[in-house]
C-alpha cells in the first residue's frame, strides 16, 4: 500500500468516525433505548407486543389513516408540482425567481406556524371557515400539500432545468407531437427525480408531527402523533415502541426506493448551456402557467390570512397582539407564560446557532465523503451506507428521538438530561440530512479530474480542497447554513420534549398559546407565528439569493 | 528518464494494463498509440499516480515512485478536455502551479505572460475559461501544465476534442513548444497523425499490452503485425498478411 493511499484511508476514516459517532450516540442510542423500554421492559425480550398492539382497532385505524393521507398528499403534490416545476424552471416566465421563492417558502415555515395558519384560515370566523374543514382530515391534507409542493417543485425543477433539450427536439423531428414528446422523452428523463421527490414527500407526511398535532385535534392522529400520545399521556411505551419500529421499517423502505431512483439518475449528463435555455411560453405550456398561478395563490392565501388575522381584534385593526408579545403572562394576563415571546425567540436563535454549527460541520464531512468517487466496489458500498444512514433522521420519529434522549442520556458517562446542549444536538440531527442533501450534489458535480489536474500541478490534498472544492462549494455551504438555521428555528417534535419549562423555544411557546382557551391567546399565537415565519423566511430569502439549486431538492 | 517496469493496472476483475514496460529518455516525447479502450489512458494515469498499480513499478531517474503521491511526482497532466478551473481566469489557471509554490505577484505575472506568449495566447490573461474556443482552452491547459516546470509532461488525448485543421496546427505548435522547452513528455492518443507530428518515439498498445515500440518513423515503416499495420493505416506487407 502506498503512503498516499494509506494517508487517504486514514483521513477518510477520521472524517467518517466523527459523524457516525455522533449519530451513534445521539441517534441510534436514544432510538435503541426507546425500543428497549418497549420490548424488554424487565430486561427480558418480549415481542408479543407486536401482535397485540398491531391487532388493536385503534392502531389499525391510525396506520391506515397515516398511509391514506400521506399517499393522497403525495399524489396531489406531484400532480400539481410537476407542471409548476415546468413553468418555473423551464419557461421564460416573467418574475419566475420571485415565484420560485414564494412556492419554496413553505418548506422552511415551522410546522407549528403552518398548523396555526391553517387553523386560523379554516376555523369558524376564518376566511375559509365556511368549508367546515377545521379539525377535519381535509385541512390536514391541505397543510401537507402546502408544505410539500416546494419539495416536488424544487427537486423536479432542478432536474428539469439541467435537462438537455435536444432529445426532445430530436423526437419532434421524428414526428412526435408535444404530448408524445413529454410522455416518451421528458417524463422518463424526469422519472428518477419525481420518484425521489415523491418518496421524500411521503416520508415527510407520514412522519409529520407539529402540523397534525396542532390541526388534528383529538379526532385524527397519525403514527407520529400516536407515538407522542402513547408516550406522554398513556405511558404505553410498548405501544410506542411497536409503532416506532413500524415507522422505521417503512422509512428505510422509502429511503431505499429513493436511493434506487437517484442512482439511476447518476448517468444523466449535464447539458451544454445553450441546450437548456428556458423556452417561450407557448399555448401548449399554458396548463403549466395556470397550475403555477393556482399554486402561488394556494401558498400565498394562508400566509396573508395569518398576517391579517394577527392584526385584527374584535373587527378592528390593532397591534395589540404584537404588543402583548413583550409581556410575560399572555394577552389576557392569565395564561402563565414564563417568558416573553421575544425572550423565547432569543432562546430559539441561540440554540439554532449551535445546532447549525454542528449540522454544517458534520454535514460537510459526510457530503465530502459520499461525493468522492469510490475506487472500489467496497468503497462504493461504504459511501452509500453512510449516505443512507445520515438520511435516517428524516424519517424516524422526532418524538422517539426526543424521548429517547431523556431515557438514555440520563446517567453517567453521559448525563445530559439537564444540559442545555441536548436541544441543539437533537435539532442538528434533524437538519443534518438537509445539509448533506444540499452539499453532496454540488460536490458530486465537480469533475474529479479537476482535483486530479490540481494534484499533478503540485497541489497537496488540502490545497486541492481549498482551490478546487471550496470556490465551488462556498455558496451551497452558506445556503446549507441558512437552511439549517431555518429548520432548527422551527423544530418542534424533539424540542417539545427537551425544552426546559423555564426557557422554552418559540415554537413551543406558540404551541402552548394555542392550547389555551381564549381569543387573545389565539391572537398572540398568530402574532408570534408571524414573527417566527418572518425570521425563517428572511433567512431563506438570503439563501434564495445565493441561487443554489440543490437547496430543498432531494 | 521515466522507467515503467512490468506495470499492470486492474479495475476489479478487468486488467486494463497488462505487464507493460517502457522507457522515456529525458528530453524526448513518447506517444502511446492505440484504439480507445486499449488501456493507454490507464497507463498514463498510473504514471501520474492517479491509479494504483496492481503490480510492477514506475521510477524516474532511478528513484521509485510507487509510494510518492501525485502532487510530489512533478508530473503535470493535461487532459483531453482541458479541465480548466472555471472559477479562475486564464492567468489564474496558468499561474496555479506557481501559486502552489508560493510564487505570486509580479514574478508570477511575468512567467504567466511568457507562457501565454509561448502557446500563442498573449493578452488572454484576463479572459474567463468559458469564453475560450476549444483550441484556445487546450493552449491554456498546456501553458498551465508547463508552468509547473514538470519533470515529465503527461498528455491525455490533448488534441482529440479539436477539429481536423485546428488539430494539425496545434499538433505542430505542441511539437514546437515541447522541443523549445526541452520537455520530456508522454502523450496518449488514438490518432497516428498526432503521434507522427509530435512524438520522437511511439509505443503501440492493444488490449492492455504493448505490442511494439521504437522511433516513430521506424514503427510506421515496419509494423510488427497485420493488426498494427491495419491500425496505422499503412498497406500490409505481404509477409505479414493473414492467409
Amino acid at each position: 500500500m502506498t503512503r498516499d493511499r494509506a494517508g487517504r484511508i486514514a483521513a477518510t476514516t477520521v472524517a467518517a468516525i466523527l459523524p457516525l459517532g455522533f449519530l451513534a450516540i445521539f441517534f441510534a442510542l436514544p432510538v435503541a433505548g426507546m425500543l428497549a423500554r418497549g420490548f424488554a421492559p424487565g430486561g427480558v425480550l418480549d415481542l408479543g407486543g407486536f401482535a397485540e398492539v398491531l391487532g388493536r382497532a385503534r392502531t389499525q385505524r391510525i396506520i391506515g389513516f397515516t398511509l391514506a393521507i400521506s399517499a393522497a398528499a403525495t399524489v396531489i403534490s406531484v400532480v400539481v408540482g410537476v407542471p409548476v416545476a415546468h413553468a418555473l424552471y423551464r419557461l421564460a416566465l416573467p418574475g419566475r425567481r420571485t415565484l420560485r421563492a414564494i412556492v419554496a417558502m413553505p418548506f422552511v415555515l415551522p410546522t407549528v406556524v403552518v398548523g396555526v395558519m391553517f387553523r386560523s384560515l379554516l376555523a369558524e370566523g376564518g376566511a375559509l371557515g365556511g368549508l367546515g374543514l377545521d379539525g377535519e382530515w381535509g385541512g390536514i391534507l391541505a397543510a401537507f400539500v402546502f408544505f410539500n409542493l416546494a419539495v416536488v417543485v424544487r427537486t423536479v425543477g432542478a432536474a428539469w432545468e439541467g435537462l438537455d433539450r435536444r432529445p426532445e427536439e430530436a423526437a419532434g423531428t421524428l414526428g412526435a407531437g408535444p404530448a408524445t414528446v413529454f410522455r416518451t422523452v421528458t417524463l422518463p428523463a424526469l422519472a428518477p427525480s419525481i420518484i425521489s421527490a415523491a418518496s421524500i414527500v411521503f416520508l415527510f407526511c407520514a412522519t409529520a408531527f407539529g402540523v397534525v398535532l396542532t390541526m388534528g385535534g383529538l379526532a385524527y392522529g397519525t403514527v407520529e402523533t400516536e407515538i407522542y400520545l402513547l408516550t406522554t399521556a398513556l405511558f404505553d411505551l410498548r405501544g410506542a415502541a411497536v409503532l416506532s419500529v413500524v415507522q422505521l421499517v417503512a422509512v428505510v423502505a422509502m429511503l431505499l426506493l429513493a436511493d434506487r431512483a437517484r442512482s439511476r439518475d447518476a448517468g444523466t449528463q449535464r447539458a451544454a448551456k445553450s441546450a437548456i435555455a428556458p423556452g417561450r411560453v407557448t399555448a401548449y405550456a399554458m396548463g403549466s402557467v395556470i397550475a403555477t398561478v393556482l399554486a402561488v395563490a394556494f401558498v400565498a392565501v394562508p400566509v396573508l390570512a395569518l398576517v391579517v388575522r394577527s392584526l385584527r381584534r374584535q373587527g378592528e385593526w390593532t397591534l395589540d397582539y404584537y404588543l402583548a408579545l413583550g409581556r410575560v403572562g399572555g394577552a389576557d394576563g392569565r395564561s402563565a407564560l414564563p417568558v416573553t415571546v421575544w425572550e423565547a425567540l432569543g432562546t430559539s436563535w441561540r440554540i439554532a446557532i449551535d445546532a447549525t454549527i454542528l449540522a454544517v460541520v458534520l454535514g460537510l464531512l459526510v457530503a465530502v465523503l459520499v461525493s468522492r468517487p469510490a475506487r472500489s466496489p467496497g468503497g462504493l458500498r461504504w459511501r452509500r451506507l453512510l449516505d443512507g444512514v445520515v438520511m435516517l433522521p428524516l424519517g424516524v420519529s422526532a418524538v422517539t428521538v426526543g424521548f429517547g434522549f431523556l431515557i438514555t442520556l440520563d446517567r453517567p458517562p453521559l448525563d445530559l438530561r439537564t444540559s442545555p446542549v441536548l436541544i441543539p444536538i437533537a435539532q442538528a440531527i434533524v437538519a443534518l440530512p438537509l445539509v448533506v442533501r444540499t452539499l453532496a450534489p454540488v460536490l458530486r458535480a465537480i469533475d474529479d479530474r479537476q482535483r486530479q489536474v490540481a494534484a499533478t500541478l503540485g497541489a497537496r490534498p488540502w490545497q486541492v480542497l481549498a482551490t478546487v472544492d471550496l470556490p465551488i462549494i462556498w455558496r451551497p455551504l452558506l445556503a446549507a447554513v441558512g437552511l439549517a438555521l431555518a429548520v432548527s428555528l422551527g423544530e418542534f417534535g424533539a424540542t417539545s420534549f427537551l425544552a426546559r419549562p423555564d426557557s422554552p423555544t418559540l415554537p413551543v411557546v406558540i404551541y402552548r398559546l394555542i392550547g389555551r382557551p381564549g381569543v387573545d391567546n389565539l391572537g398572540m399565537a398568530l402574532a408570534a407565528s408571524v414573527i417566527l415565519a418572518v425570521v425563517t423566511v428572511t433567512v431563506m430569502g438570503v439563501v434564495e439569493r445565493l441561487r443554489v439549486s440543490s437547496v430543498g431538492a432531494f | 528518464m521515466l522507467s515503467i517496469s512490468r506495470v499492470s493496472v486492474s479495475f476489479g476483475a478487468t486488467r486494463a494494463v497488462d505487464d507493460v514496460s517502457l522507457e522515456v529518455p529525458s528530453g524526448t516525447v513518447m506517444a502511446i498509440l492505440g484504439p480507445s479502450g486499449c488501456g493507454k489512458s490507464s497507463l498514463l494515469r498510473a504514471v501520474a499516480g492517479l491509479e494504483p498499480l496492481a503490480s510492477g513499478s514506475v521510477s524516474f531517474d532511478g528513484a521509485d515512485l510507487v509510494r510518492v503521491p501525485t502532487h510530489r511526482r512533478g508530473f503535470a497532466m493535461m487532459f483531453q478536455d482541458g479541465q480548466l478551473f472555471g472559477h479562475l481566469d486564464v492567468a489564474g489557471n496558468v499561474g496555479y502551479a506557481l501559486a502552489r509554490k508560493g510564487i505570486r505577484g509580479s514574478q508570477a505575472r511575468t512567467e504567466v505572460d511568457r507562457l501565454l506568449e509561448l502557446v500563442g495566447l498573449a493578452g488572454y490573461a484576463a479572459r474567463r475559461p468559458t469564453t475560450l474556443s476549444g483550441g484556445e482552452g487546450q493552449r491554456v491547459a498546456l501553458a498551465r501544465a508547463l508552468a509547473a516546470r514538470p519533470r515529465l509532461l503527461l498528455l491525455d488525448e490533448p488534441l482529440s476534442a479539436l477539429d481536423r485543421s485546428l488539430r494539425e496546427r496545434l499538433a505542430t505548435d505542441l511539437r514546437h513548444v515541447l522541443t523549445e522547452t526541452g520537455t520530456t513528455a508522454m502523450m496518449v492518443t488514438h490518432d497516428h497523425g498526432d503521434a507522427f507530428t509530435v512524438a520522437d518515439r511511439t509505443a503501440i498498445m492493444r488490449a492492455g499490452r504493448l505490442v511494439q515500440q521504437g522511433e516513430t518513423a521506424e514503427v510506421w515503416a515496419h509494423p510488427v503485425d497485420a493488426d498494427t499495420a491495419h491500425f496505422l493505416g499503412v498497406s500490409v506487407p505481404s509477409d505479414l498478411a493473414e492467409p
